[in-house]
């Protein structure tokens, strides 16, 4: 690990200001990815700011909507009252990754900015576009079980391992962001970007953004939501693909639906052709893999992960046909 | 930098860099805290933050400065008797190397914490619920970040379930 300085920022304001300071600094959250990149000398910041203590807390607001600080371990959003009763969707997506350990550590700003998994990244004697640019990729004719089946680019094809940003991705949720310039928003599903040519920019953020926050706005009564998991073990393994689903069904017909993926891109996918398919449609077996076909339309397999295509297609399907409380 | 490690007051010198496995291993002597695999993914180096379970592989040492610390040195709160759940581990035969028991014994204690404040897991049905039962499938995904190379999970599970039945609700 490369020597670095710890600070523990006293505000936002004051670790925005340390960040801009140094070229060479980074945020710090729960560390449990951070500090596993920086002892394999993927990242070499010179110094570490402490954001975790900045916000805490959870707020039910009156009007259904919660806002979660940023600081807020994966455990306490996960145990949180309001969230398991406003958007249970969020707690069984963070319940169903890592361990309990890891969890209590994790933050949500963390977890959001979490990098690949892809394990050339991780090596420092590979080629790795991301890591280096213009470098090559060693992933895309190695081996690429657990890479991605849609929006990948001839530079990268990796994917976000994260399970909870698939739940924030289905219920449109808003990240809060305070920069130099002052505050913004950011929706959630607008964060990632797509590889591209330049697969080391991850997200829209700068180096001095900093996190404050993730708001879930209100949901009306109507929706059934769920997460499906698909892994190599039962438990404590990133996903092969993972399903969000929410759908509020009245008379046999999907009045609206929301569908987000994990596992199969550079970032949470939010499957907009596969909602624009079922809107309006019944609730059946037919539609749901009509729409399932929609969305995996363009999706690409590469040596060993071209199983996933077919499996994100029927956790799409089975996933619905649970909510709807079909028993095929 | 100063901590409460098992009860006792204690000041460390310790680089940025050391991961609070390694100064509880090197800085301080405690071996029993083990390392597994360094990178988040075997549990034996768990132990209990305030009470919570971490991995202290992945935890900077600085980062946890001011907080209570509890290894597997003292679970037995200083007394030379055992904790009731090293008792139950030794008669379920809940290790065999016992190279994974001081992370398991540190995260099965975090976890029934987290039972008896009825935090939910990833099998849980009703995310509703008030309070939360220690099942066998609840036990098993619990304490998944945890794994045993010796394969002892059967004694593990037993003695945890044991234990549980045993504190008062
Ligand atoms: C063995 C293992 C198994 C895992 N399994 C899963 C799984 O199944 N599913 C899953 O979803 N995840 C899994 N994870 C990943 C885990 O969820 C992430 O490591 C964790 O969420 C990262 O959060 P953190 O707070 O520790 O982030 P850190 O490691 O502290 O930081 C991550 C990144 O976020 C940046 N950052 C942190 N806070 C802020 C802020 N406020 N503003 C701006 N930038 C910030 C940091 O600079 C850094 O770049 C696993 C991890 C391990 C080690
Ligand atoms: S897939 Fe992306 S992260 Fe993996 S080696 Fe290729 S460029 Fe690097
Ligand atoms: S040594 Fe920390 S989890 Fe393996
Ligand atoms: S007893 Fe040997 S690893 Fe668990």
């Amino acid at each position: 690990m490369n020597p670095f300085t710890y600070e523990r920022a006293a505000d936002g304001a004051a670790a925005i200001r340390l960040v801009s300071d140094n070229r060479q600094a980074k945020y710090l959250g729960g560390g449990t990815n951070l500090v596993d990149l920086m002892r394999e000398q993927v990242e070499r910041p010179k110094l570490l700011v402490d954001v975790t203590a900045l916000s805490r807390e959870i707020e039910a607001r009156e009007d259904g909507s919660v806002l979660i600080g940023a600081g807020a371990t994966n455990t306490a959003v996960a145990a949180d009252r309001t969230v398991r009763e406003r958007f249970p969707l969020l707690s069984r997506a963070i319940l169903a990754g890592a361990s309990g350990q890891i969890r209590n550590m994790a933050t949500v700003a963390g977890n959001i900015l979490q990098r690949t998994r892809c394990t050339y990244f991780y090596d420092e004697a590979a080629r790795c576009n991301k890591r280096e640019p213009g470098a090559g990729c060693d992933a895309i004719d190695g081996v690429n079980r657990i890479h991605a089946i849609l929006g990948a680019s001839p530079s990268c094809v990796a994917t976000h391992p994260s399970d909870m940003c698939v739940a924030l991705a289905a219920l449109d949720a808003v990240v809060h962001v305070q920069g130099p310039g002052g505050d913004r928003t950011v929706k959630l599903v607008d964060l990632h970007r797509l590889p591209g040519g330049r697969p080391d920019i991850e997200t829209v953020l700068d180096a001095q953004d900093l996190i404050t926050g993730v708001e879930l706005p209100a949901l009306g009564f109507a929706w059934r939501a769920t997460y499906r998991k698909v892994r190599d073990r039962a438990s404590y393994a990133f996903a092969l693909v993972s399903v969000a689903a929410m759908v509020d069904v009245q008379g046999g017909t999907i009045r609206d639906v929301r569908l987000a993926l994990g596992g199969v891109a550079h970032k949470p996918w939010r499957a907009w052709k596969a909602e624009e398919a079922l809107r309006g449609r019944l609730a059946t077996r037919e539609s749901f893999a009509q729409a399932a076909e929609a969305e995996l339309a363009d999706a690409a397999g590469l040596r060993d992960n071209a199983f996933k295509i077919e499996l994100a297609k029927r956790c799409i399907v089975a996933t619905l046909g649970d909510l709807i409380g079909e028993t095929a | 930098m100063h901590y409460i490690i098992n009860a006792q007051p204690m000041d460390v010198i310790a680089d940025p860099r050391t991961s609070l496995l390694d100064m509880l291993r090197d800085n301080l002597g405690l071996m029993g805290t083990k390392k597994g695999c360094n990178q988040g993914a075997c549990g034996a180096c768990t132990v209990l933050v305030d009470g919570e379970r971490i991995n202290a592989c992945l935890a900077l040492a600085v980062q946890y400065e001011g907080r209570e610390i509890t290894t597997v040195e003292g679970l037995s709160g200083g007394s030379d008797a055992l904790h009731p759940l090293q008792s139950a581990f030794i008669e379920h035969d809940g290790f065999q190397c016992g190279y994974c028991t001081p992370g398991q014994l540190c995260s099965a204690i975090g976890m029934l914490g987290k039972i008896e404040r009825g935090v939910p897991s990833a099998v849980t049905a009703d995310l509703s619920a008030e309070t939360m039962a220690l099942d066998h499938d609840e036990l098993r995904e619990r304490m998944s970040g945890n794994l045993c190379r010796c394969g002892a999970y059967n004694g593990i599970a037993e003695a945890i379930t044991k234990v549980h039945a045993k504190v008062p609700a």
